[in-house]
């Protein structure tokens, strides 16, 4: 049986599965309901000066038939008093003591950084993290995602932070910027021990057409809010990898955004991420997903040889290339496999349509046949398939050494000759 | 006597017995299925799904990793509430248990196949030999179980776990008890259930003494002398009979004997055109699809009262049905006839009240097989003072627990006759109430 004990820029947790900071970490009795069903830690709602909130706060995007594929809000920080926040902060971490709980903090003044902190590790945090996320509402009064877009302003707190914390400091990145990169290294320079991301990204999650209002709707008006849940992941994992592969990065990375499974968690681990976080699925499911993630991650690892955690971190990103190196002369073309072939042409049209007319119909049967010498090896027809495996994607030993644009440009490397190209 | 970890299949069954033409019933699930059905579960909270299942099986959990590829986790997930999971899957009438309390139903949409579902992981754990448990360390304590059917298995696995040395005494050679030589066979074959035993005695240190019957070759003085806990899992008896003239003709048999030999040895029905069923239960249900299936032409249930006042469940008269079922409602056999073997039953008419009216019909008979329940055994633990019997029904509180210091009670021995799952549920039960009686 694998180890999933994790440690996350020294914050240690039974397992790598965090509830993010949001509603499901709102209180006490909720984060200590999480843990007994399996959470290894919890990042507190974030805490800060009082606000109130907006009524109502969230919206569903639903895909093909999917509630919630897509979900945003425009809820601020936590709406309860600090001290009932670190009285329940104390009480949990008595009961669990060997589960990570890390408060998450949005302030504005080095002084109010600072009272926050103490008071934050006074009350038992395991770990801080320091909201430079939050894409509306708090931004508008300089915080949240204003700070993270900010690398200088960025830099500056997490110094005051890690200052005076005694803990380890994660540092939450937003995704609403052009690069992530500069806003790593700007929370490294800063000194901290971690980053988490990502948080929400700017959404307007839908419009009611009848009232002519944007989604969620407030009375007559709306306003953009921070979208997440299984839609974003691949945002969030291209802004892990992003990160996990800058040599000049190299912290640890807690992987947020869409995580709804064990599989999920995976793929962030895999990508550089040590621990992960939840929000919406939790939102959706509840805290019981939590025990077919740690027993499909254990499962996982056994079945690859990881016994730990940290084996798995980062497997996949030297993978993780440059257009430009990727070799120009793999070649793959589609196969069906007639026998499990259900004949509804979905393939057939997505490739005349949207990719290069090479599947066709046959006389006799629904099977499609693919002309192998016009197919570019797209995988249109494999992605719209329904039928699992029914499209392979085969390598085609078509005889051409590698060869990159890169090498090409160099005059190295000789390319084949294009196909489907004319 | 005493039988390896290899017990149950070492009892290899004939090739050609009476069961092997069926084919399932309800086909398995291919893994594109089975997630696409997954998928569609709504992943309730306190889902009446598992409300519904005696065994208590999380069923929105082992659902949700189906759809998620963690079929292992699934299987645990199941087999962790019910060790007998893979036979429940295929032998339960989820259409009133599980499935029948999808919320989907009440949606007015097709609820979700849970049964099918769990089979499809609880067959991989099998064929895959997925073992997830191990036998706790030895405690120093013995039990012995009577009846090596669903109920003493599951008890006995249970145990194991808390490291009780077991010892389960059964009077047949065959393992399983109805699960092997009951269940219709478009459910489940013998061969199934014996691949289960298998699978689940692997954890070690259950010992099986076929052909040994508890009452004559053992004493139940001497099993509660040299264990420290007993568990009477012995089910029921014997096929009940009317008690009418010509009862004993060759051609009238048990419903229950006679499925048992269908299921185990070849049978040979060419001489069969005209087959009675009497009795308005499952087991009678059971029979006119196993005689309709085993191309019997003219199959007829005999039963005292209306279709609609039978205790049967209408899903398994109406699969009857299909298959060409025939029916005579409100009549019961007064006498059989014929010539050594019989040939024709006389059957008395009954009104609303199942009162005669006075009339018989003669029908053509060459089988009848008499569905109209089965003996029951408690009376075989009339000398042990403490426990109390009903009816033939050894009394139990809800842990199984008889009253009588060391005395158990678990499956249709103590329920009077209800489905596999509930005598894997009554045995989990008495294992833990076992475990904590030693302290
Ligand atoms: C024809 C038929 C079809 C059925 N179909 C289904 C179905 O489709 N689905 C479903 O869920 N349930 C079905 N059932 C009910 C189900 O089989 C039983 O509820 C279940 O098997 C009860 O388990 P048990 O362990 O209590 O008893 P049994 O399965 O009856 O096992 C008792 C065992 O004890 C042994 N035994 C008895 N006396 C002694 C003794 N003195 N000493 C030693 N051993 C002894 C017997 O040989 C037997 O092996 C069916 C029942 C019948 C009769
Ligand atoms: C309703 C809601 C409230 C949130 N509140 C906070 C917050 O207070 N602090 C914070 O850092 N992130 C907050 N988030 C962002 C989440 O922590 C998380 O980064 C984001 O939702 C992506 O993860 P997911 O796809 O699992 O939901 C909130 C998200 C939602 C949906
Ligand atoms: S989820 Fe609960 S708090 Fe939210 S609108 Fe519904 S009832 Fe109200
Ligand atoms: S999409 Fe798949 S199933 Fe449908 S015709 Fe094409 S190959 Fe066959
Ligand atoms: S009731 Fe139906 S939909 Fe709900 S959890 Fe159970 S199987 Fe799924």
């Amino acid at each position: 049986m694998a180890d999933l004990t994790t440690n996350c820029g020294g914050i240690i947790s039974p397992n790598p599965f965090w509830l993010a900071s949001a509603p499901p970490a709102n209180s006490g009795a909720q984060v200590q309901r999480a843990f007994e069903a399996g959470w290894g830690g919890a990042v507190w709602k974030t805490l800060g000066q009082p606000i109130q909130n907006v009524s109502s706060r969230f919206g569903g995007h639903t895909i093909g038939g999917a509630r919630g594929a897509g979900f945003n809000n425009i809820e601020l920080i936590t709406d309860r008093p600090l001290e009932v926040n670190f009285r329940e902060i104390y009480e949990t971490k008595k009961r669990f003591p060997k589960h990570a709980v890390i408060v998450s903090l949005m302030v504005e003044t080095e002084d109010e950084w600072r009272d926050i902190i103490l008071r934050s590790i006074d009350a038992g945090a395991d770990g801080l993290e320091l909201n430079f996320g939050c894409p509306h509402g708090m931004c508008e009064r300089g915080m949240g995602s204003a700070v993270g877009q900010e690398p200088r302003i960025n830099e500056r707190i997490t110094a005051w932070a890690v200052k005076y914390s005694t803990v380890p400091v994660l540092v939450k990145l937003t995704p609403n910027v052009g690069d992530i990169n500069p806003h790593g290294l700007a929370a490294k320079h800063g000194g901290a021990h971690g980053v988490s991301l990502i948080n929400t990204i700017k959404s307007i999650i839908g419009v009611d057409i009848d009232r002519f209002v944007p989604e969620p709707r407030v009375g007559t008006q709306s306003s953009n809010g921070g979208y997440c849940g299984a839609a974003v992941k691949p945002i969030a994992l291209h802004m892990t990898a992003q990160l996990a592969r800058n040599p000049g990065f190299r912290l640890p990375i807690s992987g947020i955004g869409g995580v709804c499974n064990w599989r999920d968690a995976v793929e962030f681990i895999l990508l550089g991420a040590t621990s992960v976080q939840v929000c919406t699925e939790v939102m959706l499911k509840g805290y019981r997903i939590v025990e077919d993630m740690i027993d499909g991650l254990s499962n996982y690892m056994d079945s690859h040889g990881f016994a730990t955690i940290d084996q798995m971190v980062g497997k996949a990103v030297p993978a993780y290339s440059e257009w430009g190196d990727l070799d120009l002369n793999y070649e793959t073309v589609a196969k069906i496999d007639a026998t499990k072939c259900i004949g509804c042409q979905v393939c057939v049209v997505a490739c005349h349509d949207g990719a290069h007319q090479c599947l066709h119909p046959q006389e006799g049967t629904r099977v499609p046949r693919v002309d192998e010498s016009e197919c570019v090896g797209c995988n249109l027809c494999k992605i719209v398939c329904p039928v699992p495996d029914c499209i392979s994607m085969v390598t085609v030993d078509n005889g051409w050494a590698p060869a990159t644009w890169n090498q090409h440009m160099v005059g190295a490397g000789k390319l084949r000759p294009k196909k489907g190209a004319h | 006597m005493a039988h390896d970890k290899h017990a149950a299949t070492s009892n290899a069954l004939p090739a050609d017995r009476g069961e092997a033409p069926f084919s399932d019933y309800k086909v398995a699930y291919s893994p594109t299925q089975a997630v696409a059905e997954a998928t569609r579960c709504l992943y309730c909270s306190d889902a009446p799904c598992m409300n519904a299942c005696p065994t208590r099986i999380d069923v929105a959990q082992f659902i949700r990793k189906i759809a998620t590829g963690n079929d292992r986790g699934s299987a645990k997930t199941i087999l962790d509430a019910n060790i007998l999971g893979m036979s429940c899957a295929r032998v339960c009438p989820v259409e009133t248990l599980c499935v029948g309390a999808c919320v989907y139903n009440t949606l007015g949409h097709p609820p979700i196949q849970i049964g099918r579902l769990q089979r499809y992981v609880t067959d991989r754990a099998l064929d895959e030999d997925w073992q997830f448990y191990t036998a706790g360390p030895d405690s120093g304590k013995k039990v012995a179980l009577i009846g090596a059917g669903p109920a003493s298995l599951a008890c006995a696995h249970h145990l194991r776990r808390s490291g009780h040395a077991c010892t389960i005494f059964e009077k047949r050679d065959v393992i399983g008890g109805l699960n092997t030589t009951g269940v219709a066979p478009y459910k489940m074959k013998a061969d199934a259930s014996l691949h289960e035993v298998d699978w689940l005695l692997e954890i070690g240190g259950i010992d099986i003494k076929t052909g040994v019957e508890v009452g004559r070759d053992v004493t139940f003085d001497q099993l509660e002398r040299d264990y420290d806990a007993v568990f009477f899992g012995a089910g029921l008896g014997l096929d009940s009979r009317l008690g009418v003239p010509g009862e004993d003709l060759a051609g009238v048999d048990g419903a229950v004997a006679w499925i048992e030999r269908m299921k185990l040895q070849p049978v040979d029905l060419s001489g069969v055109r005209h087959a009675l069923v009497i009795g308005g239960g499952n087991t009678a249900m059971d029979c006119m699809r196993e005689l309709l299936g085993l191309k019997v032409p003219n199959v007829t249930l005999v039963y005292r009262g209306t279709q609609a006042g039978m205790p049967g469940y209408a899903h398994e008269w109406k699969a009857a049905q299909v298959l060409g079922a025939k029916a005579q409602w409100q009549a019961v056999p007064v006498a059989f006839e014929g010539d050594g073997r019989v040939q024709r039953a006389k059957l008395a008419l009954l009104d609303g009240n199942k009162q005669p009216t006075g009339e018989t019909v003669l029908v053509d008979a060459d089988l009848v097989l008499m569905a109209i329940g089965q003996g029951k055994l408690g009376g075989m633990l009339a000398g042990l003072s403490g426990i109390n019997i009903a009816k033939g029904v050894v009394q139990a509180d809800e842990h199984g627990f008889t009253g009588r210091p060391k005395w158990y009670v678990g499956g249709d021995a103590r329920n009077g006759g209800k489905e596999v799952v509930n005598a894997a549920a009554e045995g989990k039960q008495a294992a833990l109430a076992i475990h904590k009686s030693f302290g």
